[in-house]
């Protein structure tokens, strides 16, 4: 990797500087959404549907009203008198605020208590009678389909059976073509199963209306507080300039804190009514079972290859469960998020993609769980189908795939869906990781231990990631165009603020975007603030998710640096008695080309653009700027993973995992280490153990830690990381997106390499997570 | 997750917990560790009128040997089992393996037997090694044989007004080893299936005593009385261990769940039975 070009006391790119938000969260110093106190605070507890689908023949809450300390019961028909009943979704959808008619799954929002203190607010609910009259609750999409099947959404006008959506592109003729031409044709079929980001910190608002004024102020677990407020002032038609919303410290958000929750409308109304703040924060099972879930499709894959190991095409087929309401989290003009991309890393010249969704009698959602909005059902399809056409072809997993990269010299590559892949270098990535693991020697190996009666795997997943939306021709969620923005001002005395319109979750942006004007600037990264999350006190973006913020948000902060840069060359030419053009800016320091005595600093410039300026300049240093990006930015890499099956139980345990990432330039090597260490826990846990799924009645089964697993340091393998640098061309810092990569691209590498443990038996697919029953099941049918 | 209304009685002798819970009758708990009974609390599945807390009561929290048992007090935190140098074969090996770290440093061993759970290990440990439990009440102490004090799923032949004081639990006096070996989901998951074995050799180096139980399998902890009895009088052999391990897996009645087919249990408690009681005659062998 390129070595940074500012000393380590300035701190620009490369420099791993320490994270300047950890002393205060670790010190205990903080401030999360439940930290807020604000006075007359009334709390808020919501009822939940215990049925899957339900006819609500009527509500008795007069024993809950009578309570001591409970100041109001709301129920559907109560929002229904304000228009509020039902919101409109981030996928153009409706979704129940309260339930007024029907509830359609288990967990869904039947009525709220506002109360004095939360106890009082809980023991309310249980004095709730709800008639419910039962309906078939339907459980999967494929049942949600068929003939006949109850109608879920039978309040929207003109829908006449569970279907969603339907979707497709690429080219249908070319791909018949090559599947024509093809020697064989492999096919997988395979469900990612559902998931749910489960962020440490669950959801809540605190409300503040202020009756008389009514300014709201909103503090709310928000990934894009700025959306949210636009979205506020449509839903609720406040006027936007009163609505300010802050988003305080975030304890992980992973998709999860993108969409707008029945709570926050509820809390919102009932701040607005009874004039005083309301404040709700969900439980972990209410996180669990009502929240934005992730994954969830059902895929059928196709690859037509020829005996040499040429791919010629891909056809895929999927089927999405949607669960009641439509409400993905994704770019408007796309159906299913940006899963076209599954041609993955390879070149090839047609494909298509035919998806439809299917609502059922589950929670709503699809948000992109650390993933840029569907890629990772896609990449873990292509990489599972890779490796499967390796086994059929009869060659080598890595050779395959080498056979197959898009070149270096390919690039900007189109692949056959549309994407413009920007920059890579595939075939060294995926060769420094098999030199690092060992390959040559670990197939030896494989093979002795296959002799003993032992089962060693080695799997393989080169992803390609498609991050960073987006440019405002393709991208918008709801209308707005993808954008983010920067605002820079550089104070008298050297010292400067950077306001984004992008929020961190726990991501760093505090020190790394610090980092990027250091980089430019050439201030000491520790004397720039960066805030972000207030509504007020920032500008406008559209938030921190599908690892956007750098491509994006980093990229308008390089931009807006620049831009303070031309004028401090323009002042410094002015205090030098030297041209604008012979000004050279480096670590700080401006000097005359030719002449290094002749300086000054920047923090001299600082002072001097409120002191000392060129005639007709104006004051300050000081600068916004809003970027749209040209395209989005391809992180990469090659993952390979080692696993050992216990053929008595099935139990896989990982021997090691290589992770190579490939995601441009490093900002902070240390932070980017981080983010892949997390991803790569989060793709183990899902290829591993963490599912959520539900029984025939619609009942969720993992409601809670105990259910739904996250792994521990103890379970979680050690992992080997490596990096390769190929530049964004067109990211004005040659930086790419990386929050995600790790858990977009895992996956398949723990899944293939349990299942290269038992190919030889002539096992090709054991579907997520890859249970121990699963695996003995499958060596048990195979043998 | 906020619990329903509840008075607090905090005991400074066994003799108010005692009579505390008289008086509280069936709406009272006792609260030692607590780290089933909070979070069922704020689940609002346990709704105790009264909860009586015995963390004050002096005396009950030491584990020692003497007169050729181990006694386990009241108050004893898994934590402390694990730490402690004098258990022995399958108390030691299951330690470590009890929920995770932060619930083994509050939950107690008494409090896991009395809770019942067919999903807790120490009542499928115990079956197998033998124990007493010590109760006391209104009028005075008794001791339970651990099988007859687990009565069902959560539920023990314990009486509404007892306070579990203790565990007596023999130590071999011969030669002698054990294994606990559970399939957990991640660390503080409870057992998908768990074996606990134990084994006592004769001077011959035959089996002379045998305890086999299995944990999360059947609708409580079970002893396969069956198996030991195949067991015992023979010499440790892989043959015979698999003839055991047949028995334990027919003893075993798992059911299909989110953790795996029946099916599948059932060959890991066969799996698990061979492994354990070949560990237990390798430790016995070499002590």
């Amino acid at each position: 990797m390129a070595a940074p070009t500012t000393p380590a006391e300035i701190g620009g790119i490369g420099h791993s500087v320490q994270r300047k938000e950890d002393a205060r969260l670790i010190e205990g110093q903080g401030n999360f959404l439940d930290d807020i106190e604000l006075p007359n605070t009334l709390h808020m507890a919501i009822l939940r549907s215990p049925l899957a689908h339900a006819r609500i023949n009527g509500i008795d809450f007069s024993a809950a009203t009578d309570l001591d300390g409970v100041v109001a019961v709301v129920t559907g028909d109560l929002m229904d008198q304000h228009g509020l009943a039902w919101m409109p979704t981030l996928s153009g959808d409706t979704q129940a605020v309260l339930a007024t008619d029907k509830v359609r799954y288990q967990g869904q929002e039947v009525a709220a208590v506002i109360a004095t203190d939360p106890y009082i607010a809980t023991d309310a609910l249980e004095l709730i009678e709800v008639d419910y009259e039962d309906l078939p609750p339907i459980t999967t999409p494929q049942q949600s389909l068929e003939d006949g099947a109850a109608l879920i959404r039978d309040e929207k006008e003109g829908q006449t059976d569970n279907l969603v959506y339907t979707w497709e592109t690429g080219d249908k003729g070319a791909t018949e073509e090559a599947f024509a031409q093809a020697d064989r044709v492999v096919t997988l079929e395979t469900h990612y199963p559902r998931s749910h980001p489960a962020p440490l910190e669950t959801c809540g608002i605190l409300a503040d209306v202020n009756s008389v004024t009514g300014q709201a102020t909103i503090y709310m677990t928000s990934q894009a507080p700025h959306a949210h407020r636009t979205l506020f002032a449509m839903v609720a038609g406040l006027p936007e300039q009163n609505i300010r919303i802050v988003s305080p410290d975030i304890g992980g958000g992973f998709g999860n804190k993108v969409p707008i929750y029945p709570g926050y409308v509820v809390a919102t109304a009932a701040s607005l009514l009874i004039g005083q703040p309301v404040k709700w924060v969900e439980s972990r099972t209410e996180n669990l079972i009502s929240t934005g879930f992730a994954r969830d499709y059902y895929m059928k894959g196709e690859l037509a290859v020829t005996d040499e190991g040429r791919i010629l095409g891909l056809r895929v087929n999927m089927l999405s469960d949607q669960g009641a309401f439509y409400s993905d989290a994704q770019p408007t003009q796309f159906r299913a998020g940006l899963f076209h991309v599954v041609t993955g890393s390879y070149d090839f010249p047609a494909a298509h993609i035919d998806c439809k969704g299917a609502f059922t009698n589950k929670a709503p959602g699809g948000v992109a769980y650390r993933c840029s909005f569907r890629i990772t059902e896609a990449s873990y399809l292509i990489e599972r189908l890779v490796q499967n056409a390796a086994y059929e072809v009869g060659i080598d997993p890595a050779e395959m795939r080498l056979r197959n990269f898009i070149q270096p010299e390919q690039f900007p590559y189109e692949t056959a869906t549309g994407f413009v892949y920007d920059s890579g270098d595939y075939p060294t990535a995926l060769r420094t990781a098999l030199e690092e693991v060992g390959y040559e020697d670990l197939r030896r190996e494989q093979a002795e231990a296959r002799a003993e009666g032992r089962l060693i795997g080695i799997g393989i997943a080169h992803f390609t990631e498609a991050v960073g939306a987006g440019p405002s021709h393709t991208y918008d969620i709801a209308g707005l165009k993808m954008i983010d923005s920067a605002e820079l001002r550089v104070h008298p005395t050297g010292k400067a603020i950077l306001k984004l319109g992008v929020k961190t979750q726990g991501q760093g942006h505090e020190t790394t975007f610090a980092q990027i004007v250091a980089e430019v600037l050439g201030i000491p990264a520790n004397d720039i603030k960066v805030e972000h999350g207030d509504t007020d006190h920032t500008p406008y973006g559209l938030g921190t998710y599908a690892s956007r913020s750098t491509p994006v948000g980093g990229a308008a902060t390089a931009v807006v640096a620049r831009k303070l840069a031309d004028k401090a060359k323009k002042i410094a030419a002015h205090l030098l008695e030297a041209a604008e053009e012979d000004i050279e800016l480096a670590s700080g320091v401006l000097s005359v080309a030719g002449s290094p005595d002749r300086s000054v600093t920047i923090q001299d410039i600082a002072l001097a653009a409120y002191t000392n300026l060129p005639e007709g300049m104006e004051y300050g240093l000081e600068d916004v700027t809003y970027y749209d990006p040209p395209n989005l930015t391809y992180p990469y890499g090659s993952y390979i993973v080692v696993v050992e099956v216990d053929p008595d139980t099935g139990v896989w345990q990982v021997q090691r995992m290589v992770a190579l990432d490939d995601c441009g330039v490093r900002i902070n090597p240390m932070i980017v280490e981080g983010q892949i260490c997390g991803g790569l826990t989060e793709g183990f846990a899902m290829s591993a153990m963490q599912w959520i799924t539900f029984d025939d009645d619609g009942n969720c089964i993992g409601a809670n830690f105990m259910d739904y697993l996250v792994p521990t340091a103890w379970e979680t393998p050690r992992f080997e990381l490596l990096a390769t640098e190929v530049p964004s061309p067109h990211h004005p810092i040659g930086a790419k997106g990386v929050g995600e990569s790790a858990t977009v691209g895992s996956p398949a590498a723990f899944v293939n390499a349990v299942i290269d443990a038992v190919a030889h038996l002539g096992v090709r697919n054991i579907d997520m997570p890859v249970l121990p029953d699963r695996v003995w099941a499958a060596i048990d049918e195979a043998s | 997750m906020f619990p329903s209304r509840f008075d607090l009685v905090v005991a400074q002798t066994v003799g108010e917990a005692v009579e505390a819970k008289a008086a509280a009758g069936e709406g009272g708990r006792f609260l030692a560790g607590g780290q089933s009974l909070i979070p069922m609390m704020k689940m609002r599945v346990a709704f105790p009128d009264t909860l009586i807390d015995i963390n004050r009561i002096a005396g009950l929290d030491a584990i020692e040997r003497d007169n050729g048992h181990l006694h386990v007090g009241a108050l004893v935190r898994h934590a402390d089992v694990v730490a402690s140098g004098i258990t022995f074969g399958a108390i030691a090996s299951a330690a470590p393996w009890v929920a995770d770290p932060l619930v083994r440093n509050r939950g107690t061993m008494c409090g896991s037997v009395a809770h019942c759970d067919p999903e807790g290990d120490w009542n499928s440990v115990l079956l197998a090694t033998g124990a007493d439990v010590v109760a006391q009440g209104p009028n005075g102490e008794r001791s339970v044989p651990i099988a007859d004090f687990i009565d069902g799923a959560f539920t023990s032949t314990l009486g509404e007004d007892e306070l579990v004081v203790g565990l007596r639990i023999p130590v071999p006096s011969g030669r002698s080893g054990g294994a606990y070996l559970k399939l957990e989901r991640k660390v503080g998951d409870y057992a998908t299936v768990a074996v606990a074995s134990h084994l006592e050799l004769d001077d011959s180096g035959a089996i002379s005593g045998a305890g086999l139980a299995l944990t999360s399998v059947n609708p409580i902890n079970t002893k396969v009385a069956d198996a030991e009895a195949v067991l015992v009088g023979q010499q440790p052999s892989a043959e015979l261990f698999a003839e055991a391990a047949e028995l334990a897996a027919v003893a075993a009645e798992p059911r299909d769940d989110v953790r795996g087919t029946a099916a599948w249990k059932r060959q890991v408690v066969r799996t698990y039975t061979k492994r354990g009681l070949a560990a237990a005659a390798q430790q016995a062998e070499g002590s």
